[in-house]
């Protein structure tokens, strides 16, 4: 063997050492970013004497459906099905609503010619920088006023009035597709709503979905409107659920982490489904803090 | 009927019709509550009966009488300055370490955005409270390991830095945008670079640090903001427990105006907060000249 070919031999051996070294330790720091979840999982599959007794142990021995089956039946003689229910319709409706406006605003700012155009379009990026605490006491007492409180209409109808964030984020999206496709259809006679509905809203599909899969983890997740607005126990969300489930039963903390495992379900499903459309919308906007 | 249709379809005419959502919603749920807000702060008000206005009184309570105030102020400011330092570093070192290699990198990527995906929900705040307990896991692994264990979340000391921990945790998101935006970095200087015999570490500080400047400011004043407005992991966990050393400026807010039903107190601190985070930003954007790098104007 040559001189050379041994050194290649050396270096491509320390390169497979340094892969394997890189890929331990990402593997050791990924399990260690995941615990917490797995964690949760483990626990909420252990009987309620043992969680805290064999804490540090990830595999659950024996293994129990039970604490699903009693966390299930949540409190007040409502069932955690309804607190589900309830909060589907709420993200279904408020992403609904974002994305709805979010397509009609930013193709109006993204492609008409408008006088006064740049005074709205500053304002928006305005609104994006006012912190939500200066809103909420103001809206809170708008809602009571409107007769809102105790529905869900504070968590869903201003969804519909378009939010900065998704609007910028479809604006982005609108900008890369080329203008001659609406200047032909509109030598053609097309209008602007004909543009709008015939030629950017099928284009712009992905940054609908985008702007769709974020607002309901936002919605899904939403611990302060249903603390602020919700009143009735027929009416609360998961999140807000899970938090008075676990005041009510704090020695029954298997169910606790049994209905926490529940609610992160539809997260995770919507991760895994979406996942391009989420990596690519965060790393366009950074929509999410 | 016709005449609608052609006066619909003038271009001035369509671009607001096509903007009118928002500029409605931003009447509605941004201005004139505002507006009602700036008013409240100089008001009793319990949304029973009409407000009553109490001149600068509010601000005087606040300043001289109100200690869990102050108490709630230096709790958010320490949060926000060891939090958002840890987390910008923690992310950016994550995402160099990704963008090197390209194998599994999808997997890495996932596993560590999947935490800021449900960081903020209940969900993970009661795990996070359970995880921390006395005879929670940490506590058993830190046992195993022959470290006595500690009473995290009952200990002055320790319990704000239980949070902090929760806030480092979900560093995903910023993550990711400092991936794309290292991946955006042209290749043609890094050959350049190498043709000149620079090394990676010379290469990330003269190239790809200086690129990447505007989205570090752009994450810098989004988490900043973000940080002062943290409210559900005090709320969730601790309460603001133990002897108020984890009472965030938000969780007073809310206690005052919707526990003690003093609307008007709540806009005022919420005011007070709008000013210091304005100030803040302020500060942030005119330091920016000095180390935000812009390609357009530079060379």
């Amino acid at each position: 063997m040559s001189i050379a070919t041994k050194r290649l031999h050396s270096i491509r051996r320390t390169r497979r050492r340094n892969t394997v070294i890189y890929h331990f330790l990402m593997s050791a720091f990924c399990f260690a970013m995941l615990y917490p979840l797995l964690w949760m999982l483990a626990s909420s599959l252990k009987p309620n004497t043992d969680i805290f007794v064999s804490v540090s142990s990830l595999i659950p021995h024996p293994l129990t459906f039970e604490n699903y089956i009693n966390g299930w039946k949540g409190f007040a003689g409502i069932s955690f099905g309804v607190f589900f229910r309830n909060s589907l319709v709420i993200a279904l409706l408020h992403s609904f609503g974002c994305t709805l406006s979010a397509s009609i605003v930013a193709f109006g700012f993204a492609r008409i010619r408008f006088p006064g155009r740049n005074v709205w379009f500053v304002s928006m990026i305005l609104t994006m920088m006012l912190p939500g605490q200066v809103m909420m006491i103001p809206r809170f007492i708008l809602f009571h006023k409107l007769g809102w409180v105790g529905t869900f209409l504070p968590m869903t109808v201003p969804a519909f009035f378009g939010g900065a964030f998704n609007i910028f984020l479809v604006m982005q999206f609108i900008r890369g597709i080329p203008r001659y496709m609406d200047e032909a259809a509109r030598i053609d006679g097309c209008s602007w709503y004909g543009i709008y509905f015939y030629i950017i809203l099928p284009l712009i599909v992905p940054a609908l979905v985008t702007v769709m899969v974020l607002s309901f983890i936002g919605s899904w997740g939403d611990f302060m409107g249903s603390l602020l607005y919700l009143n009735t126990p027929q009416k609360y969300t998961v999140a807000y659920a899970l938090k008075l489930f676990s005041d009510s039963s704090f020695t029954d903390f298997g169910a606790t982490f049994a209905m926490s495992v529940l609610s992160m379900i539809p997260i995770l499903i919507i991760f895994f489904v979406f996942q391009r459309n989420l990596i690519e919308g965060i790393s366009l906007s950074g929509v999410k803090g | 009927m016709r005449r609608l249709k052609h006066f619909l379809c003038r271009e001035k005419v369509a671009g607001y019709v096509f903007i009118m959502p928002f500029i409605i919603g931003l009447f509605v749920f941004t201005v004139m509550p505002f507006f009602t807000s700036l008013y409240l702060a100089f008001t009793s008000y319990n949304i029973l009966t009409p407000p009553k206005w109490v001149g600068l009184e509010n601000f005087r309570t606040m300043f001289f009488k109100d200690k869990l105030f102050w108490q709630s102020f230096w709790v958010t400011f320490k949060f926000a300055f060891i939090q958002v330092p840890i987390k910008l570093l923690f992310s950016l070192a994550v995402a160099i370490v990704l963008s090197k290699k390209t194998k599994a990198i999808s997997f890495y990527r996932a596993a560590f955005y999947i935490p800021s995906l449900m960081g903020a929900s209940v969900a993970i705040a009661l795990t996070w409270q359970q995880l921390f307990s006395y005879h929670g896991a940490i506590n058993g692994i830190l046992t195993a390991l022959g470290i006595a264990p500690v009473k995290w979340l009952n200990n002055p000391s320790t319990a704000l830095g239980v949070l902090i921990a929760l806030g480092v945790w979900q560093f995903g998101s910023s993550m990711l945008i400092f991936l794309a935006a290292i991946k955006n970095v042209p290749s043609s200087y890094h050959e350049a670079a190498i043709v000149d015999g620079a090394g990676p570490v010379r290469r990330f500080f003269t190239i790809v640090l200086p690129m990447i400047t505007p989205i570090i400011f752009f994450n810098l004043v989004n988490q900043t903001i973000g940080a002062f407005q943290a409210f559900n992991s005090s709320y969730l966990i601790t309460q603001g427990k133990p002897l108020n050393t984890t009472l965030y400026y938000g969780v007073h807010l809310y206690n005052r105006a919707f526990v003690y039903s003093e609307m008007g107190y709540g806009s005022a601190m919420a005011w007070f907060m709008l000013l210091v985070i304005a100030i803040f930003t302020a500060f942030i954007f005119r330091s920016s000249s000095a180390w935000v790098y812009y390609e357009s104007e530079g060379n």
